[in-house]
């Protein structure tokens, strides 16, 4: 069928337009402006030119942050994706399984990111917490206050239970939309369950997993409150992400400055890896 | 309104004003040659000429970045690659 063009539909689109003006346009305008001047405060600026850029480029901390940052989404992709495959393939697809199963996977996501931090920094204590307490009894030397280790264990396994659940469900809507027919012609074929997925699970998962990646990849480089509320970057600095650094350096320090160098920094390189991940899963689906 | 808040200097303003007027030039092409221009390049899928923008940009941004890291706070240089980086990314891409 052919597509009505229609240039008043733009009128449509308008009001969209003006709230990400407000949320995202103005804000974003204003963090290059102070990203170039210095300030204390009182509404008054000083030109700094690219000063604060050059410091963020040579400062370690900057670069220790964004690695750090970077193998933790590494690693929460790496965890992930696979585990809400597996899941939401051992799915029931239909009876009472499936709103239970849906029920108890949709649980944690409905949990603000503070009590999370919340559940897991009391969980993995080793005093009162069930998970701490548990492993220095059978012996294992768990402390995540002390020990950088088992700051990253905890925060994975914490990110892991939390989002796990956003890939099953994602990948799960996939898996249900699959027409009957492609499983009965694969097992006229005789087809092996491996076959099965690689061919018909897989391809058909494409879309949802494309959203799946990028959203977790977004999520995770951006987390800032679940690592804040257990470990508050430590212990030292072995947690501390960019966006636990930056709002130390914001808040904390009110270097707005560099701060805000360093926000447009991180948004450019967000910016760039979505944009590659977006661009590589989808080039793949067009070619075919 | 006071805008004062948004802490405004006139390279900044300047640097907005060229963004938006690339958009505004984009729009104006994609009235007069309407559908974007798809085609595959060099990198091997399919770019329309906002896609080329995007990346126009986007690599420019880092192309800046990399001068102030590794050459110096003189980015006129770093301007001047950018623009060839452009029309290179608009040509083959």
């Amino acid at each position: 069928m052919e597509k009505t063009w229609n240039n008043k539909a733009w009128f449509l689109v308008l009001p969209v337009l003006v709230l990400v003006a407000f949320s995202a346009v103005i804000p974003l305008m204003t963090v290059v402006n102070y990203s170039v001047q210095d300030t204390f405060g009182n509404n008054e600026f000083f030109w700094a030119g690219t000063d604060w850029f050059s410091e963020m480029l040579a400062s370690d901390r900057f670069w220790n942050a964004l690695l750090r940052n970077l193998i933790f989404s590494l690693v929460i992709l790496a965890i992930e994706i696979p585990l809400g495959i597996l899941i939401a393939l051992n799915m029931p697809k239909k009876g009472l399984g499936v709103p239970v199963c849906l029920v108890l996977m949709a649980l944690p996501l409905l949990i603000p990111w503070n009590v999370v931090g919340t559940i897991w920094q009391i969980f993995g204590r080793v005093d009162i917490g069930l998970l701490g307490h548990t492993l220095e009894a059978v012996g294992i030397d768990y402390n995540y206050v002390q020990s950088p280790t088992a700051a990253w264990i905890t925060i994975i396994v914490m990110d892991v239970w939390h989002w796990t659940s956003l890939v099953v469900l994602l990948c799960y809507a996939g898996l249900v939309s699959i027409p009957d027919a492609y499983y009965q012609a694969a097992k006229i074929d005789g087809a092996s369950r491996w076959s099965v997925f690689r061919y018909i699970q897989l391809p058909k998962m494409n879309r949802v997993l494309l959203i799946a990646v990028l959203l977790r990849f977004m999520d995770s480089f951006m987390i800032y409150t679940e690592p804040f509320v257990v470990t508050g970057g430590g212990p030292g600095n072995s947690t501390t992400f960019l966006s636990i650094d930056l709002v130390k350096m914001a808040v904390g320090q009110f270097d707005l400055g560099p701060a805000a160098a360093m926000s447009i920094i991180y948004f450019l390189i967000i910016l760039l890896l979505s944009w590659v991940f977006y661009t590589v899963m989808t080039s793949g689906d067009a070619a075919k | 309104m006071n805008f004062s808040w948004m802490a405004w200097t006139l390279p900044t303003a300047l640097f907005f004003i060229t963004i938006f007027a690339l958009l505004i030039g984009m729009a104006v092409w994609e009235y007069f040659s309407p559908g974007g221009n798809p085609r595959v390049g060099i990198l091997r899928f399919e770019t329309t000429r906002g896609d080329r923008l995007f990346i126009s940009l986007l690599g420019s941004a880092f192309i800046h970045l990399a001068w102030l890291g590794l050459v110096g706070p003189n980015l006129w240089w770093a301007l001047a690659l950018s623009v060839i980086y452009a029309i290179g990314v608009f040509k083959t891409v």
